[in-house]
């Protein structure tokens, strides 16, 4: 059984940061492996070590940069990785779900894999839609929010994390999308032996010629026209000073309001 | 083609309380296009529920008999039919953990873009524009879309749920669902987050999240909670860690809290922490990054790092 898991290079933004048009300046960004995506990817992995799965491969839409992103997921233990970048995504400030699913999908047909784990959402752009929308896309079976697996023969028992603390069980048939929750096991860290095997495994790169992609599906049909600080709802009273004043003066409201003596 | 279809969501029994938020939205995008608003509720007792929304706004109600619980292999059949009858300009769809299970499916099938966890929708002639937020609700964005059709889903508790009575006709669809192509089973439910503390009784809250670091710098909050005589909780990826069971957690899919005073801790404010803490009567943040979310709802703010503030504050009742 094969598992593929899409892996995303999100941006990090600082506490302090400036917008510049439509994106944050880039001096205040960062890059790290999405979380949800990281729970993705212990899950594929301990179903390698369970003797489930033979094979987890990862597969990211980024440039060179996001190398040390996917470098990251192949430390964690995925066996190899693919890597899709085109002079046509350069440009595209929107990568929407129709076009990552655009090149999931011609992903999804070369490999063929049996069970493809996503992460819930993403934490920069949050669409949380690319794992049920390439389901349907490639004609899998999927399920959202997934905070329990097991993999039984062509069936996929799982737990769905409703609201309220309510789980769904439901039973999935193979080959199947899953979109995996955070808290579904502990992911691990890289070793400094996993880190070093990394640098030897396959990180394939290919363009959008190479997955039979034309450069229009990727475009998008979202356009990202403003960026903005979001208007504070309510009225803060901000408590100023020092740790020592600042702490008093919650005292005293905690001690106003009846809450704490 | 100005029509819109909003889809109620429903569990055990019970219309979902975004059943009347996307009712709201849909009665706005209807005012803007002069179209008609037209609602589908899908499976469960549909005559009860199809009473239930017939509300303000509403032209038309589609009942599709098929099914007691969601299932998202029929909602997506059911709903891609319903547009292909309809043919809405706009599909609004609940953000909620079912409409993330079968809203993409919908906007695939249809082949239409699709706009998310919107916060915010309106219409310049054929523009759908609509407000979205990134990187954890840090900024916010106005995204818009051109197209014949658009499938939206929108944020829980962003619209006021509409309750007054309508006038609206309800219609049976009859949908022609394809049972072969129904690949997975809804088997039961659990609950979860059971225990021995209920955090929603607890009238002051100490709440810590991921600025704690740490496991063993619990071991200061717990400080601070015994000082306060208080109760503690936490945001997700401390429950996720194993560092506090599950009913500690307080969200979306925690607890909804509602307690004199909540201090939020090293939380940063996503929407679904939120959902579960902003019934509290006072809201009081501890946070270094004096642009998190979480100040957004908080009444009053501490932008220092916790690690001098907690122990100044355990000081202060000892
Ligand atoms: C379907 C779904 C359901 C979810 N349900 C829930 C739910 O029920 N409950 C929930 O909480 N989340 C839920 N989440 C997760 C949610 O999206 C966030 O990931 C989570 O709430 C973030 O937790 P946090 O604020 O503790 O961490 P972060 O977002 O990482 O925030 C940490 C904060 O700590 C601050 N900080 C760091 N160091 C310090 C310091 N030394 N002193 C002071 N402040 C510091 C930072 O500035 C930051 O604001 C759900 C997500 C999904 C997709």
């Amino acid at each position: 059984m094969k598992v593929l898991v899409p892996v995303k290079e999100v941006a990090t933004v600082e506490d302090e940061f400036e917008i510049d048009g439509t994106t944050i300046d880039e001096r205040y960004l960062g890059a790290d492996l999405n979380e949800w995506d990281d729970y993705a990817i212990e899950e594929a992995v301990q179903l390698e070590e369970d003797g489930v799965v033979d094979e987890v491969v990862t597969v990211t839409i980024g440039n060179e940069e996001t190398e040390q992103t996917i470098r990251q997921a192949l430390a964690k233990g995925a066996d190899r990785a693919i890597r899709v970048w085109d002079d046509a995504l350069e440009d595209v400030d929107l990568l929407d779900v129709g076009a990552k699913v655009a090149i999931l999908e011609a992903v999804v047909e070369a490999e063929d894999p049996d069970l493809v784990l996503t992460g819930v959402q993403s934490g920069d752009d949050s669409f949380g839609a690319t794992g049920v929308a390439l389901a349907e896309a490639v004609g899998y079976q999927w399920g959202a929010v997934v905070n329990q697996l097991d993999l039984e023969g062509e069936t996929a028992s799982v737990h769905r994390e409703l609201e309220g603390g309510i789980e769904e069980l439901t039973e999935i048939d193979v080959p199947a999308v899953l979109t995996i929750q955070t808290g579904i096991n502990e992911p691990r860290y890289a070793s400094l032996r996993g880190i070093r095997m990394a640098q030897r495994k396959e990180l394939d790169h290919q363009t959008l010629a190479d997955l039979g992609v034309e450069a229009d599906a990727v475009a998008g049909d979202l356009r990202l026209t403003a960026m903005y600080e979001p208007e504070s709802e309510s009225d803060t009273t901000v408590f100023e000073g020092g740790a020592d004043e600042t702490a008093a003066q919650l005292a005293d409201l905690l001690r106003e309001k009846g809450v704490a003596q | 083609m100005s029509d819109i279809l909003a889809v109620a969501e429903h569990r055990q029994g019970e219309l979902r309380d975004v059943s009347r938020e996307v009712v709201t939205a849909g009665a706005e995008l209807a005012g803007e296009t002069g179209g008609d608003l037209h609602v589908a509720v899908v499976g469960g007792d549909v005559e009860t529920f199809a009473d239930a929304l017939n509300l303000e706004g509403v032209d038309t109600v589609h009942t599709v008999a098929y099914g007691e619980e969601f299932n998202h292999d029929v909602y997506t059949q059911a709903i891609t039919q319903l547009a292909d009858a309809l043919e809405p300009a706009y599909l609004v769809m609940p953000n909620s953990v079912n409409g993330l299970d079968y809203a993409p499916a919908v906007a695939t099938r249809l082949d239409v873009p699709l706009v998310t966890d919107a916060v915010g929708l309106a219409t310049e002639g054929d523009t759908l524009v609509g407000t979205r937020e990134m990187y954890g609700g840090k900024v916010e964005t106005t995204t818009e879309v051109d197209a014949d059709q658009v499938a939206i889903t929108i944020r829980g508790a962003e619209w006021e749920p509409t309750e007054a009575a309508g006038d609206a006709t309800v219609e049976a669809f009859d949908a022609d669902i394809d049972e072969d192509a129904i690949g997975s089973t809804v088997t039961g439910f659990e609950e979860v987050a059971g225990g021995d503390v209920d955090i929603s009784e607890a009238d002051l809250l100490v709440s810590i999240g991921r600025g704690i670091e740490e496991e063993e710098n619990l071991d200061l909050i717990r400080e601070l909670v015994e000082a306060l005589d208080a109760t503690l909780s936490s945001s997700r990826p401390i429950v996720d860690a194993g560092w506090l069971p599950a009913n500690r957690q307080v969200g979306q899919s925690g607890k909804v809290v509602t307690p004199d005073v909540y201090i939020a801790i090293g939380i940063s404010g996503a929407v679904q922490h939120v959902a579960g803490m902003k019934g509290s009567e006072t809201i009081v943040a501890i946070n270094t990054d004096p642009n998190a979310p979480i100040m957004d709802i908080a009444d009053y703010a501490i932008h220092d790092d916790l690690f001098d503030v907690v122990p100044a504050l355990i000081e202060q009742f000892s």
